[in-house]
């Protein structure tokens, strides 16, 4: 027993070494910590001191002084640094979801491609998947915005896409739909079709529980998403009228006008991004069992029964998470913007940077929006990935 | 040789080809891997075909649900012609049903999923009767207990269980087994060849490839010997393992039974 | 007894149109109607792209000549590139030093092929990149012996060499240290791993960059101050840390506990067990991630011309737009991205060796 009672000492006293280790560590690391900060801190309020820059974040409240081009929301630049930066960031938003809904058309499209039978078509798509993984998003970009828009035509000499649509130097034109009274008529009947047409799959789905008759959903969705509307225009008088580009002197008036940075931005990255969501794509599709798909074949399933009920669900289960990170990196991918001068959170902040000299501030604006951004769509994923996983023994 | 079987039966009337192979030959590129084969599957019957990797067992039963195409030769199955034409082989796939080795079930669904797929997609079964049909098939097999479970929470021989009972749901006409035991642990084989035996029991046509040569002695009404490519002896069990007729057949019998 | 001898029947020939390239035409490109329409677009796009796309980069260019012959021209000017090589490899870097960066990219060649090839063992592979790193930072800065060149001189695509290469040897030693310090048992120590690793992956690397830039001079002491390059260059290696030290998280979490239960029977202490047991298999688990971050890192320093440093892209957009050589955007670009595509691709290839070879095992 004595030799027991010793073992269990000396656990008891290693343990306890242990813990004391641990805390010591703590101790002089946070120390260590506390320290370098303290150092920093006095460093910076010196240096800063010494260029006569502000600190603090009033300056938010302070007339910006400077334009910008693209914004969604009213802006002149007689508002405060802190409209300016709301700006920014709406800006960067936006770009962000196009460019995730224009990425993912590019990238199914492109990975389907690379695994559909056709040999040429998959070869295609595999030259564009590696020429644009490895090149620089920034030179693709750079490239995009300095040959390809650049050497379109002048305005005078722009390139009418169809009637109301050009394309030139300075920008891409479209007719603006200009709603007049009435058309809220329309988009009633849209919101009408959409709550009957949630009904209706309500319906077909009780319907095919009781007897098994399989209705045509699809048809019928998009004959009331797309029909009533239709029809709702037409009883009102066509309530819509347009607001067509003209040219007048230099420039075209009127309309929806896409700025070439704007438009640079979104291909590039869309293509860049796209070529990355291809390759999760192929992975994900050549993930799925090659048996289980002879199975489906041989219970009578039509292919395209098959494609839907087996290959999608379970390819769906490697793309989602390759690709959610995809989302996010397309996120960040956006402050590119500055580079080629489109206003996102990034170029105002730059621009404010240069102005008053207040980084520290800007900085700290930059990490909270792009931190939120991150933890939002980082929850989205985890909500998505956990929709998809595979339950194992 | 069929009519010599048949002869053994006393002349009755023989009850309908339900698969009949004339004349089939297949090739992979240059290769040609199934050849001369004749055989006649008659309602009822049990076939075992056996014979060393390679010799196109799987190709042969492939053919029959055209997941492999043959290039000369028919296939008639309950009477329709084997063709290309998509709506023809939807319409052999629903009286064929097929079991695999690796099983194949749908990892994302639940075995209860799995089995109800099928009728609710091609027979247009309202979905609560298809799961009454899923259930019983589920009781048959033993494993109604699982019923929402996914087949990775199974074992291998509970998946070729729920595998066997998927098949059945489609009411088939035959029965199709590629090596349906070759995956599973010795454990395990035993209790999926007793869902095969309750099955021949009740009068379900099948040809099973396997290597098994109990449940062949015990079940089967006909073993058909291939080699390289074509059927080199068929006949009924009892002749089959006690006397050969051919130097083939021999020597392969003298590897396996040596086990 | 068994009599019958069995006589294998003869192989025949596949009846027409089962082989030969009628049939893997027809199985690859003409399989069904959507098939056979998709083939014949694409075959028109090739057609239609061809033509022009040689004329432009070959048939038509202008090889040697001044701008205004190139300006005359209709095809690429290459001439251009050929004038201002040095410019885009050397950026400004004395031209009668070339030397030294030149023997610098030999030494990473070198380096690169021994680690590649495996001939030397993983701690002289070790000490071969340390010694890369700062024999190349003496033969571009100078000093000991050699002319001073001040790091305003250094640019195009010795820069982005330069940044990449001791931004990847320094952050795997760095990361590999931080991706311990977040499964450390200490709390505090893990957290800070945490907080630092999660930041850093949240932001835009532009931002971290105007980080490195702008406020390292703040936090130093007044008077103090470090060069342009050596901001970027900080700022390069605190950003592939974090990533790195995810990749390398994802290592260790695929070793087996097991693994840790055999070293601490044999008695080794924490350190050696983790350097000696746990992270060589780590590491040789992410062989194939870990070169993927270094070809990131290569496409990522291309962003330092949001801060003004010329590297081989900045330079490249300099240089069509200097007076002598103005408008050739797209040649510039182009060349650009033909040695990025190069660069990139060969580290793809060697990656995907990689990955064969640990499936191998």
């Amino acid at each position: 027993m004595q030799l027991l009672e010793k073992i269990k000492f000396q656990n008891h006293r290693s343990l306890l070494r242990g813990r004391v280790y641990s805390f010591v560590i703590q101790f002089l690391f946070m120390a260590l910590v506390v320290w370098a900060v303290y150092a920093l801190m006095i460093s910076t309020q010196a240096n800063l001191e010494a260029r006569g820059v502000d600190s603090g974040f009033d300056f938010l409240d302070q007339r910006a002084g400077f334009p910008i081009s693209v914004s969604l929301i009213e802006y002149t630049p007689d508002d405060s640094y802190g409209r300016a930066f709301l700006v920014g960031a709406l800006n960067t938003i936006y770009t962000a979801i196009i460019c995730i809904i224009l990425a993912t058309i590019i990238g199914v499209m492109i990975g389907v491609a690379q695994v559909s039978g056709n040999m040429l078509v998959a070869k295609l798509a595999e030259i564009y998947v590696e020429i644009m993984r490895n090149i620089p998003v920034l030179l693709t970009l750079l490239f995009i915005y300095g040959v390809v828009l650049a050497r379109l035509p002048g305005v005078r000499n722009a390139i009418e896409l169809f009637p109301g649509g050009y394309l030139s130097q300075r920008g891409i034109y479209f007719p603006q739909p200009v709603p007049l009274s009435g058309f809220g008529f329309v988009i009633a009947s849209l919101i009408a079709a959409i709550i009957l047409s949630i009904f209706f799959q309500r319906w077909a789905r009780k319907k095919q529980r009781a007897t098994g008759y399989d209705s045509p959903v699809i048809r019928v969705n998009l004959a009331l998403l797309i029909g009533l509307p239709t029809v709702a225009y037409l009883i009102a008088g066509q309530p819509l009228d347009w607001d067509v580009p003209t040219l007048q002197g230099f420039n075209f008036q009127g309309g929806l006008t896409l700025k070439p940075e704007f438009v640079a931005l979104v291909v590039g990255l869309s293509l860049y991004r796209g070529a990355f969501i291809a390759e999760n794509v192929r992975a994900g599709i050549m993930a799925v069992s090659k048996g289980q798909i002879e199975a489906a074949h041989a219970l009578g399933l039509e292919p395209g029964k098959v494609i839907s009920r087996v290959t999608l669900p379970q390819a769906l289960r490697v793309i989602i998470p390759a690709t959610t990170n995809d989302y996010a990196s397309l996120v960040k991918d956006s402050s590119l913007a500055i580079a080629i001068g489109f206003a996102d959170i990034v170029s105002v902040g730059g621009t404010m940077i240069g102005q008053n000299g207040q980084a520290l501030e800007v900085i700290a604006i930059w990490m909270a929006v792009y931190l939120t951004i991150n933890l939002i769509v980082s929850v989205a994923m985890n909500a998505a990935n956990r929709k998809y996983q595979i339950v194992e023994r | 040789m069929s009519e010599k079987i048949a002869e053994s039966r006393g002349g009755r009337q023989q009850p309908p080809a339900v698969i009949e192979l004339t004349d089939v030959h297949k090739w992979y590129g240059n290769f040609h891997a199934l050849k001369n084969i004749d055989l006649t599957v008659r309602k009822g019957e049990r076939i075992v075909v056996c014979g060393p990797s390679g010799s196109g067992k799987s190709t042969l039963i492939r053919c029959i649900n055209r997941l492999e195409v043959h290039q000369r030769g028919s296939i008639h199955v309950n009477g329709v012609l084997l063709t290309n034409q998509t709506k023809n082989i939807k319409e052999v796939r629903q009286e064929v049903g097929m079991c695999f080795q690796q099983f194949n079930l749908f990892s994302h669904m639940t075995i209860l999923e799995n089995l109800t797929l099928a009728p609710i997609l091609v027979r247009k079964m309202p979905a609560n009767d298809a799961v009454d049909l899923a259930m019983s098939y589920l009781k048959r097999v033993n494993i109604a207990d699982q019923h929402d479970k996914y087949p990775g929470q199974l074992s291998g021989g509970q998946q070729q269980r729920v595998a066997i009972a998927r098949s059945l749901c489609m009411a088939p006409k035959v029965m199709l087994f590629d090596e349906p035991t070759s995956a599973l642990d010795p454990e395990m084989i035993k209790e999926v060849l007793e869902v095969m035996v309750d099955l021949a029991n009740e009068g379900m046509t099948m040809i099973c490839v396997t290597h098994e040569m109990g449940f062949a002695k015990s079940v089967a009404d006909r073993v058909v010997f291939m080699d390289m490519g074509e059927i080199v002896e068929e006949n009924t069990p009892d002749e089959f393992f006690d006397n050969p007729l051919v130097d083939r057949t021999q020597s392969f019998l003298n590897q396996i039974l040596s086990h | 007894m068994a009599n019958l001898v069995f006589i294998p029947a003869p192989d025949l020939p596949p009846p027409p149109g089962q082989v030969g390239i009628i049939r893997w035409l027809k199985l690859n490109f003409f399989k069904d109607t959507f098939s056979s329409v998709l083939t014949l677009l694409g075959l028109y796009f090739i057609f239609w792209i061809t033509g022009p796309l040689l004329s432009w980069f070959i048939l038509d260019a202008v090889y040697a000549g001044d701008s205004a012959a190139c300006n005359a021209a209709e095809g690429a000017c290459w001439s251009f590139i050929r004038a201002q090589i040095k410019l885009f490899l050397f950026g400004l870097f004395p031209r009668d030093l070339l030397w030294r960066p030149i023997l610098a990219a030999a030494l990473l060649a070198i380096t690169f092929a021994l680690t590649a090839t495996r001939i030397i063992p993983v701690l002289a592979m070790v000490l071969c990149w340390t010694a890369l790193v700062l024999i190349s930072y003496w033969l571009f800065a100078g000093g000991f012996g050699l002319q001073s060149v001040p790091t305003t001189k250094w640019g195009g695509l010795m820069l982005t060499l330069m940044l990449s290469v001791i931004g990847i040897v320094t952050s795997i030693p760095l990361g590999i240290l931080l991706a311990l310090g977040r499964r450390s048992k200490i709390g505090l120590i893990s957290f800070l791993s945490v907080v630092f690793i999660e930041s850093i992956r949240g932001i835009p690397l532009v931002t971290i960059l105007f980080m490195a830039t702008i406020l390292l001079p703040l936090f130093m002491a007044q008077g103090a101050d470090l060069s342009t390059v050596f901001r970027v260059q900080i700022g390069i290696i605190l950003f592939s840390t974090a990533y790195i030290a995810e990749v390398v998280r994802g290592g260790l979490q695929g070793i087996d506990s097991g693994q840790q239960e055999a070293a601490d029977a044999l008695g080794l202490s924490g350190w050696k067990s983790t350097a000696l047991i746990i992270l060589p298999q780590a590491l040789a688990n992410v062989l194939s991630p870990l070169i993927g971050r270094c070809i990131a890192l290569l496409k990522d320093t291309a962003l330092v011309i949001v801060v003004g440093l010329l590297d081989f892209l900045g330079i490249a957009k300099a240089a069509a737009q200097s007076a002598l050589w103005l408008g050739f955007e797209a040649e510039a670009f182009i060349f650009c991205a033909a040695i990025y595509w190069v660069l990139c691709f060969g580290l793809s290839r060697y990656g995907r060796s990689l990955e064969q070879i640990g499936a191998a095992k």
